[in-house]
Order: structure tokens, then C-alpha cells, then sequence
């Protein structure tokens, strides 16, 4: 069964001040869905609170994955339904390893289905994690060092990449991951994220600014998003018309009312 | 008006005589000089006053409320053996080669073993008392002599009059020893306990060395009064893992000091995880020119456990370095207290002194205080301290959770990636995951 992410009438407040003001955007399973809008529209509010950040409360709305309401569940509960988030600024955890880090979120996973599991053995845990690590073209080296501890930005996104490829997850967000990688890098990423669209059909929501990833990961539909409420959707065009005509059009349909 | 009675409480002494002391002598059939030096050491513990809060060592640790009634009573062997020391305490450092173990439950020898490497090397490491009288020129030569003398405080004064029993690793000349050694002070009834640590390096000598004080919790309070002292000859190498895992309520208060010879090398490295109230001075003198000094620990005060280090880095001779990485979590309503000085002597140019203690508190009634201070009397060194104290951030939680750790076990991850500075420089795998086996416990635990 595929999974779908419906995001209903959301409202959203941080420290009592409201940011998304009704958001209404289903995402299912083998889709790839953009979003856009300009700075401090709500993008990230959106994805934070999708992934269940404590400092966003939801005042109104409902976000479904599955048909099941979401918004009472700690981050790790929607994580190991199946939910992902490539952060746009991760956080780096001196001491821990890559390694490390990732094993214990693989064995996690294990441990919520079957509270008997003693987790994934050593051997299979290498063997995946190099697997993953080749196809996004990084140094073995990089299973050793502390997770986001000094990284460039280049180097986080791409091991939110490989976090991802390691959880696969049903449905990703991936916030501004194109941001800071050359073009190079942005191939890689954009390549590591299709491989896991195709392969086990996740779904994509991806916030970005700018077409150029998209060129690489194709979205059927794009939203765009301003002052907190989803504006306009409509088919790839759109971040063609957006590139030519920037976000203005837009503001004038709103004043207008339309 | 409320009228408020206070209950007038005293830094009283330990209700210990010398009669003990002669007691204590006689009991082992000492040589006459130990015999001689404990009666000194005694009338100088006479001499001093009990330290109390407005003594700027002691002003934020105060011990008023141990009950000397049970901690004071010294601890006399109560038919402990070798076996009542949890097996992982007593397990070989290394595979399963050993180079030595000596073990004490509640002073009394239980085990007194060097392997045939050690011994054909010529290290000695046994019981102190047996080598007080085997090894007599060597121990008396070095005990309370050099590193930590009786009339250092009223606590290093009892301690020298009444210790029961301690190890002593000698390393000759020139020995690079092939295994490393284990000692164990374990306990397993309240009263007072007195334990000694005497480590001779020769020069160019080298060794790795783990000593582990421990015991459940008791019935009723007990205390530690212990005397560490490491003496590291010129071009000598030192690595000395020190594990605190006493019982919830046991008061330790110890003297540890190291002297550090010419290009000699000193790792030190010391979990602290038990007790009711600690209060460990832990010294490094550089004494030698070139010589290096590396203090590092690990601390995890929960409850209400209360910690007090408090370190010097004393640079004696010109080119010395010496390093100090302090790391503690605390939870519940622990305390902690690092009071850390770092002094360099007239003489003692380019030499480089660095320390650091930080902390994470993970409860809201935990406190940490860090005070580090700076005595510098040359004129070329470099000398930096550096102190922080935080939180697990939400943002990090978050991150960690969003990948499908539940919460405590992403603080685990956290707090583990904290320590693992100090771990890494802890030379035996199974003593790291002892440390993290137990921080998990802790974190876990109510």
C-alpha cells in the first residue's frame, strides 16, 4: 500500500505568533511534489512541523499520513512511520560518528517492529553503509567522523542524503537541499534522491528557491507557497513562469483578491 | 517573625586515636620505620584543623553531614573475598593475559598476583604492606615523601597514620612493561577505609596502570580517605586510569600528586561515577624540563551525588606541558565543583599549560560550578583555560529523534558523544564500555 501525506487546514504558531495560516498539500507515495515561495513564507515552518519540531504548535488542522492524525507524535514515532526530513541546516553531534549515528537509528527502527531485535549485525551494517556511501560518492573515511562536526555545507547535505538512502524512507522532505552545493554535488544529491524515488517509490516534497534542482529531480506538481498558505499549484511550468517573472504576479493576484 | 533553629553542626573529626594507629602497626607486624612514620604522621594529624567552608579549598564542599559514627569507625576485614568483587571489576585488562592483579575487600588482601611477564621484567606490583617489608629502601625512599607528604592536609595526615592497605607498582630502569596492571579497593560494609597508591617509575620506565575503588551501596555512610601518589622518573611513561564507583553513600576524600621527571610522560586519566560526596585533590607537578602532564576525566554525578575536583598543573622546570580535559554530566540534583589553577614558577619559561572543564546539565536541579585560575610567575609561557557549561539543545533532541532514536536514547547518543573525548583515551575497550554502560544506566535510571 502507498502511503499519502495530507496536510489539512494547517495552522501554525512559534512562541504564540502565526506563521502558516491554513496549508492544504497531500503528497503520496511515487509523487514528486515542489515547493516554493519566497523567504519566511512559511516553507520551513511547514516541514518542521511536518517532522514534529516542539517548537511548532499546531492551533488548527491536521496532518494525515496514512489516514492517521500525526500531530500528537514525537518526531521519532513519524520518523519510523516512514517519514523523512533533509534539514536545511543539520546539527552537528561532536563524539558521534556517522557510523554510529546511523546504526542506532537503523536498529531503532528494528526495535519498534520487534522489541526482541538485537539489531543489524556488524557485517551488514558495513556492507549497507558503504553500498550507500559509494553511490553518493563519498570517502569511506566519512563513516568515522563525527556526524555534521565541522562538515562543509557541501558535506551535510550530503549526509542527510545518505541518512536518507540509509532509512528510506516513504515520503522525504528535503529542505533547501540544493542550497550551498555546487553543481557538481547537486547532481549527486538530486541522483541519490531519484535512485530512492525509483527504486522503492518515495515520494518528494522538495522547498527550494531555485530550478536548477529541479532540472535533475522532475516535479509533477509545484506549489507555491506566501504568507503562510499554499497560493498557487500547478504543473513543472510554473517554476519557469516563477524564474521569468519572480514571486510579484503573485502578490498582486492576492491583493486583488483573486 | 519565624523564630529559625539552627542546628549547630561541627567539621568534627573521625573518632579515631592512637590507639588505632598502634593498633593498626601492630596488627600487620610493620617494620619500625612505618611503625615510626605513622606515629608522626598522626601528631601532625593532631596539629592540623579539620578544613571547613571558609578554607578556600572547601568553601563550596561541605561534609558536615557525614555521620562518623559509621564512616568513622575504621573498616576491619569482615570475611570479604576475592569473589564479591563483581566479576567485570576483576576481569583481565587485556584478552586474557594479565599482567597483575591485586585486590582488596574492605583492606584486606584477597588477591596478590603478577604474572610471569611482569615478574621477569622485574616490575614489582603487590600489596603495600608486603612490599613495606620485601621492598623496605624502596617504599620507605618514596612513600609520603615526595608526592603527597602526611602534613599536606588533616586528610593525607590520617591517611599516612592509619592506611590498611594499598598497591605499589615499581617499574625499573629502562622497562617498558609488557602488560598493563589492575588493582581493586572494594568494599562491601560501611566504616572508614584507608587505601594508599604508591607508583615508582624508574627513569626511561613505562607502564599502563588501572586502579579501581568501588563498593555497593552500604547500609549506613561510609568514607574513603585516600593517598594517591605517582612518581614518574625522567623519560619515564605513565598511564594511570583511576575509576571511582563507590556506593551512594560513601564520602571520599583524597590526596592524589604526581611528580613528573625530565621528558617524562604522564596520561592520567579518572572516571568518577560514585559516592555521596567526593572531594579529590589531584595533583600534576612538572618537575622536570620537557616534562608533559595530561589530566583528563570523566564525571556523572546523579541523585544527589556531589563531586568536588579540584586540580593543579604546576610547572616547575622551563618547556613543560600540561593539558586537562574535564568533562561531567550531571542529572537530578547533583553537584558538581572543578576548581582548577594552573601555575608556572619563575623559572618555568615556554612551558604551555592548558584546561578545560565542561559540563552538561541534564536536570533542572543539577548544578555545576567551574572556577579555573591562572598563577603565572614566568614571563614566556602560554598558559589558557576554558570552562562552559550547557544543555542537551532541543535543535540536537530534534535532529537525532527525526531520524527515529526515541528521546532517551538520543540523549544517550548526546551525552555518550560528550564523553567520548575522554574515553578515547582510555587504553581498554572493556573499561570504556563499563563507563558506558553505566552512563547509560544513569541516564536511564529514575
Amino acid at each position: 500500500m502507498s502511503a499519502t501525506l495530507e496536510i489539512r487546514n494547517l495552522h501554525v504558531s512559534v512562541e504564540g505568533k502565526p506563521i502558516l495560516r491554513g496549508v492544504n498539500l497531500t503528497v503520496r507515495q511515487g509523487e514528486i511534489h515542489a515547493l516554493m515561495g519566497p523567504n519566511g513564507s512559511g516553507k520551513s515552518t511547514l516541514s518542521n512541523t511536518v517532522m514534529g519540531h516542539p517548537a511548532y504548535e499546531v492551533t488548527e488542522g491536521e496532518i494525515l499520513f496514512d489516514g492517521v492524525d500525526i500531530v500528537g507524535l514525537e518526531p521519532d514515532e513519524r520518523s519510523r512511520l516512514g517519514l523523512f526530513l533533509a534539514f536545511q541546516y543539520p546539527v552537528a553531534i561532536p563524539g558521534v560518528t556517522v557510523a554510529n549515528f546511523l546504526r542506532h537509528a537503523i536498529n531503532a527502527r528494528r526495535k519498534a517492529e520487534n522489541p526482541e531485535d538485537k539489531g543489524i549485525s556488524i557485517p551488514e551494517f558495513r556492507k549497507l553503509m558503504m553500498e550507500k556511501m559509494e553511490t553518493l560518492r563519498m570517502d569511506r573515511s566519512f563513516a568515522g567522523r563525527y556526524l555534521n562536526d565541522g562538515f562543509s555545507g557541501g558535506e551535510k547535505k550530503r549526509a542527510e542524503i545518505l541518512q536518507m538512502a540509509v532509512l528510506e524512507p516513504k515520503i522525504a522532505i528535503m529542505d533547501e537541499t540544493d542550497s550551498g552545493l555546487d553543481i557538481d554535488a547537486l547532481r549527486i544529491v538530486a541522483e541519490g534522491a531519484l535512485t530512492l524515488h525509483e527504486r522503492i517509490e518515495m515520494g518528494i516534497l522538495i522547498i527550494t528557491h531555485y530550478q536548477r534542482i529541479l532540472n535533475y529531480i522532475r516535479p509533477q506538481v509545484v506549489h507555491i507557497m506566501m504568507d503562510g498558505r499554499i497560493v498557487e499549484t500547478g504543473g513543472p511550468e510554473l517554476v519557469e513562469h516563477l524564474e521569468e517573472h519572480g514571486y510579484d504576479w503573485l502578490r498582486e493576484k492576492q491583493s486583488n483578491g483573486a | 517573625m519565624t523564630t529559625r533553629r539552627r542546628v549547630a553542626r561541627e567539621f568534627t573529626p573521625p573518632p579515631l586515636t592512637r590507639a588505632d594507629v598502634e593498633a593498626v602497626s601492630k596488627q600487620y607486624d610493620e617494620p619500625i620505620w612505618l611503625r615510626q612514620a605513622r606515629l608522626e604522621a598522626w601528631a601532625q594529624y593532631e596539629a592540623l584543623p579539620m578544613p571547613t567552608t571558609q578554607d578556600e579549598a572547601w568553601r563550596r564542599t561541605d561534609y558536615r553531614h557525614i555521620d562518623w559514627g559509621s564512616a568513622g569507625a575504621l573498616l576491619s576485614p569482615n570475611g570479604g573475598a576475592f569473589d564479591d568483587i563483581p566479576p567485570e571489576n576483576r576481569d583481565p585488562l587485556l584478552g586474557e593475559e594479565r599482567g597483575g592483579l591485586v585486590a582488596f575487600v574492605d583492606g584486606k588482601p584477597v588477591h596478590d598476583e603478577i604474572g610471569e611477564v611482569l615478574a621477569a621484567q622485574g616490575v614489582i606490583f603487590m600489596d603495600l604492606r608486603r612490599a613495606a617489608r620485601e621492598h623496605a629502601d624502596l617504599v620507605r625512599a618514596h612513600l609520603g615523601t615526595r608526592a603527597v607528604p602526611p602534613d599536606e592536609g588533616k586528610f593525607a595526615a590520617l591517611n599516612a597514620a592509619l592506611w590498611t592497605h594499598g598497591v605499589f607498582l615499581y617499574v625499573p630502569r629502562g622497562v617498558q612493561a609488557a602488560l598493563p596492571v589492575h588493582s581493586v579497593f572494594y568494599a562491601t560494609h560501611p566504616g572508614a577505609l584507608i587505601g594508599r597508591v604508591l607508583v615508582v617509575l624508574e627513569e626511561g620506565a613505562s607502564v599502563d596502570f588501572l586502579h579501581e575503588t568501588l563498593s555497593p551501596t552500604l547500609g549506613a555512610d561510609g568514607s574513603y580517605i585516600g593517598v594517591t601518589e605517582l612518581i614518574v622518573g625522567d623519560d619515564a611513561r605513565l598511564r594511570y586510569v583511576a575509576l571511582q564507583d563507590w556506593g551512594l553513600n560513601v564520602f571520599e576524600f583524597s590526596h592524589q600528586r604526581a611528580r613528573v621527571g625530565r621528558d617524562a610522560r604522564l596520561d592520567w586519566i579518572t572516571g568518577q561515577m560514585g559516592g555521596k560526596f567526593l572531594k579529590a585533590f589531584m595533583e600534576i607537578e612538572l618537575d622536570g624540563e620537557g616534562a608533559w602532564g595530561r589530566m583528563s576525566a570523566l564525571y556523572f554525578p546523579a541523585d544527589t551525588q556531589f563531586m568536588d575536583l579540584d586540580t593543579q598543573q604546576n610547572h616547575n622546570a622551563p618547556h613543560t606541558t600540561s593539558d586537562l580535559l574535564f568533562k561531567g554530566a550531571l542529572k537530578d540534583h547533583a553537584r558538581s565543583v572543578w576548581q582548577g589553577m594552573i601555575k608556572a614558577l619563575p623559572g618555568a619559561q615556554k612551558t604551555d599549560g592548558f584546561q578545560a572543564n565542561r559540563t552538561m546539565i541534564l536536570s533542572r536541579g543539577a548544578r555545576s560550578d567551574s572556577i579555573p585560575g591562572l598563577e603565572i610567575q614566568a614571563n614566556d609561557v602560554r598558559c589558557t583555560h576554558a570552562a562552559a557549561t550547557g544543555q542537551i539543545e532541543d535543535e540536537v533532541l530534534y535532529y537525532l529523534m527525526s531520524r527515529g532514536l526515541p528521546r532517551a536514547e538520543a540523549e544517550k547518543l548526546v551525552v555518550d558523544g560528550f564523553f567520548v573525548p575522554v574515553l578515547d583515551r582510555i587504553p581498554f575497550e572493556n573499561v570504556r564500555e563499563r563507563l558506558l554502560a553505566h552512563v547509560e544506566r544513569k541516564l536511564l535510571g529514575a
